[in-house]
């Protein structure tokens, strides 16, 4: 089988050659946990390419011209699907944006008649976002388009997870044996869960920081069952900081603590906050990372958020590098 | 069709006389004449003969538990298309749950699904009549002008009774009736929210789990209230082994509590949901929720030593658009009726269950539970109705939803290759299904 080498075939001409078959099999991308080393590889070497293009004074090349890439978001979100529609745009593609929490959907129509119209119409790719885990697998049963996963419910936020890693290996140059704490919500945490796969399949070594409460109880099982044995599980922050590479809080949602599960955001920020004295555990190169948006003050201080360590704007700008490769892989993918 | 019919050559299973043997069975006036041979009897006039070689003749099935959707969910099932759906799958008896709109807690509505049941009907149908008026958990219904036409138990099947006090007073006022207080045991708050059983996969395709303690919590608590009301508690689909071993131990110390457990409870997992590649399958969406290896371990030892009396199917049938969208918004339920032997019997094949145990779990047993006011069911003595239920236990085929006559078709099963089919449904001596598959 072929393989690629980082950068290969792959440089920064107008337009790109198709991607290796034999390494890229997807047609949609729904979360990391079907995807080999070599396919992350892939992506993150054509995100190299499309981030040259985005330095140019003209920042589009041809690829997806004539095709048609529709945004559908059941979810509020502000970055993702702007940054997917840059992407798309990027491309040449022609984007439509649909706000379904203002379509036909209060009107009563199902996800899978919407889809369907939408297909109808001629979308080529949907980018979906749904509060459902599960959803944009519904979509694969029922239409041709490519569905790409812009996050369902808690479960997968595939190209948030492909951003994170190429963010991390722009900096340290590979992930093996880096030690990733990722603290905060890991119960409703789509973020969590693609980094879960992604970051574990570039050799990483995760730990997962959070009180009880926002741990699901059987994740040790989880880790077990899926083979991932270079993942923990940690209640304490400091161990999880010590001698971390890359530390990333993730979003508290205020409901969390109105639904119960914490006592208060008092007791949260005392415990968990990321702090400039909490980071001082870490490695002294540490990448403070957050997928947004932010709760300054609550689970990051703003001098953390804002300082030195910080790669949090420039994991945005990679966004859009990754999504423009995941659409231009997925034009040609095949199979999966 | 002729008044005598005689069954000959089938292997004669009746828990209720300790029968297993291969013997002929005749049929007169709609009753069992006697099981014995034939060549040895005198010769009937006017004698239909099936030929029952290699087949399993045993006492019609017995369902505890099954939704008709009759009155108000016509689109899901009718008694017309749930009694067929009985019938195919060896059952001649079915009581059905009074979660219907509006819901069986009057004698009105309860005399409309016995009226639309001798008009519509294929097997006998038994109604449970609702706990609490409308479902609500909070006044309890006219229970003994229910009982007078004809609930074998009170239900609010669907909910819980979650308010101690409501589910004491019931268990109180019902007492003196001698009918089963049915309880669908889950305490709401801590399953609130929940799609599937909390546990690995639940972690792994990000869905909020259902704790098993939610449905111990209410049947613990349920126990210490039949204990102190001397009421007879049935515990509805028990899907944990700490289930179990609550009701063990509650009958070890004389509390009447009877319990049982349904055909999916018995052999899928909560990995189900999940297939062979993350297709959050909302047919094996389920309440109580499809649970571990270990609960089906201790599920088939309950029935084993008694703790579980009876197999029901909690048949739940729901149209494709209930079924087919987001895992999260589908509902929860499995159209059972007509899978439930062929699921039972992998158990059998499997060696984890012997086949007189589970007849008697399909059929003496339940009848048991229902008590003897509509006569006896669930037997093959000399004089009784004979409902009979005649099956091959050893023909393979494949489930396709669509051959079902339910018109629920949302089974986890579509596609299972299982050994073990109904041939022929027989009630009060009429045959109601014949098995016409090749």
């Amino acid at each position: 089988m072929k393989t690629i080498e980082p950068g290969a075939g792959i440089a920064t001409p107008d337009t790109f050659p198709p991607p290796p078959i034999a390494v890229w099999q997807h047609r949609h991308i729904l979360d990391l946990d079907d995807f080999t080393r070599e396919e992350i590889e892939l992506v993150l070497d054509t995100a190299n390419a499309m981030s040259e293009v985005l330095t140019r004074e003209v920042r589009k090349v041809p690829t997806l011209r004539g095709k048609t890439v529709v945004t559908m978001f059941y979810e509020p979100s502000t970055r993702t699907r702007a940054s997917f529609e840059l992407a798309a745009k990027n491309l040449s593609a022609d984007t439509v944006s649909l706000d379904a929490s203002k379509s036909s959907v209060t009107k009563g129509e199902s996800l899978i008649d919407s889809l369907r119209t939408i297909q109808a119409l001629g979308a080529d790719f949907i980018v979906m976002r749904h509060s459902q885990s599960g959803a944009p697998y519904l979509a694969t049963q029922h239409v041709n388009c490519s569905i790409i996963n812009a996050g369902d419910g808690w479960h997968a936020h595939p190209s948030q997870a492909l951003l994170d890693i190429y963010t991390i290996r722009r900096h340290s140059g590979k992930l093996d044996n880096l030690k990733v704490a990722i603290v905060g919500d890991i119960m409703h945490s789509r973020v969590a869960r693609s980094n879960i796969w992604g970051m574990s399949t570039m050799g990483a070594r995760i730990v997962l920081c959070a009180p009880n409460t926002l741990l699901p109880r059987y994740m040790e099982n989880f880790l077990a069952k899926c083979q991932l044995p270079h993942i923990s599980i940690e209640t304490d922050i400091e161990p999880a900081l010590e001698d971390a590479d890359v530390v990333m809080p993730l979003r508290l949602q205020m409901e969390r603590q109105q639904s119960g599960l914490l006592p208060s955001l008092r007791e949260y920020i005392q415990l968990y906050q990321l702090t400039t004295e909490r980071l001082s555990l870490a490695r002294q190169n540490v990448l403070v990372m957050h997928p947004g948006p932010i709760n300054e003050g609550i689970e990051i201080s703003p001098e953390v958020a804002h300082g030195a360590q910080s790669v949090i704007e420039e994991q945005v700008s990679n966004g859009v590098a990754i999504r423009m490769a995941l659409l231009y892989l997925i034009a040609g993918g095949k199979n999966k | 069709m002729s008044t005598t019919l005689l069954i000959s050559g089938g292997r004669i299973i009746d828990p209720s006389q300790g029968i297993d043997k291969v013997a002929d069975l005749l049929i007169t006036k709609g009753k069992i004449a006697w099981i014995g041979d034939k060549s040895k009897a005198p010769s009937q006039p006017d004698l239909t003969s099936i030929d029952a070689t290699g087949l399993t003749v045993c006492p019609g099935f017995v369902d505890l538990h099954c939704h008709l959707r009759e009155p108000g969910f016509e689109d899901k099932e009718t008694i017309a298309t749930g009694t067929k759906a009985a019938a195919k799958g060896g059952f001649t008896t079915i009581c059905c749950m009074p979660n219907t709109n509006p819901p069986l807690d009057t004698q009105t509505s309860i005399d409309y699904v016995k009226k639309m049941t001798e008009i519509e009907g294929t097997v006998q149908v038994l109604p449970i009549g609702c706990i609490t008026k409308g479902r609500q958990g909070k006044e309890l219904t006219e229970m003994n002008e229910l009982a007078k036409v004809g609930v074998i138990g009170f239900s609010d099947d669907g909910d819980p009774v979650s308010s101690s006090r409501i589910m004491s007073m019931a268990m109180d006022y019902s007492q003196d009736l001698g009918l089963p207080i049915i309880d669908h045991c889950e305490d709401k708050e801590l399953s609130d929210g929940g799609f599937m059983n909390d546990g690995w996969v639940s972690a792994r395709l990000g869905l909020k789990g259902i704790p098993k303690a939610a449905e111990e919590i209410i049947i613990a608590r349920d126990l210490a209230l039949a204990q102190l009301t001397g009421a007879k508690l049935h515990v509805a689909h028990v899907s944990t082994e700490g289930s179990v071993e609550l009701i063990r131990r509650a009958k070890e110390k004389g509390v009447s509590v009877t319990a049982e457990v349904t055909p999916h409870h018995l052999t899928l997992t909560e990995e189900r949901v999940m297939g062979s590649q993350l297709t959050y399958d909302t047919n094996a969406k389920v309440n109580p929720p499809l649970r571990t290896q270990e609960d089906i371990a201790a599920l088939i030892q309950g029935l084993k030593d008694g703790a579980i009396d009876a197999i029901a199917t909690d048949h739940a049938p729901h149209t494709l658009v209930d079924k087919m969208c987001e895992f999260g918004l589908a509902a929860f339920g499995i159209s059972g009726l007509e899978t439930a032997l062929a699921c039972l019997m992998s158990l059998v094949h499997g060696g984890q269950l012997d086949l007189k145990t589970l007849i008697s779990k399909l059929s003496f047993e339940p009848a048991r539970i229902i008590g003897t006011r509509y006569g006896e069911l669930g037997t093959l003595k000399a004089g009784c109705r004979a409902d009979i239920t005649l099956f091959d236990p050893n023909k393979e085929w494949i489930v396709d939803s669509q051959d079902f006559v339910s018109k629920g078709k949302n089974t986890p099963f579509d596609g299972c290759h299982f050994k073990g089919r109904v041939s022929m449904t027989i009630l009060s001596g009429k045959v109601i299904y014949r098995d016409n598959s090749a």
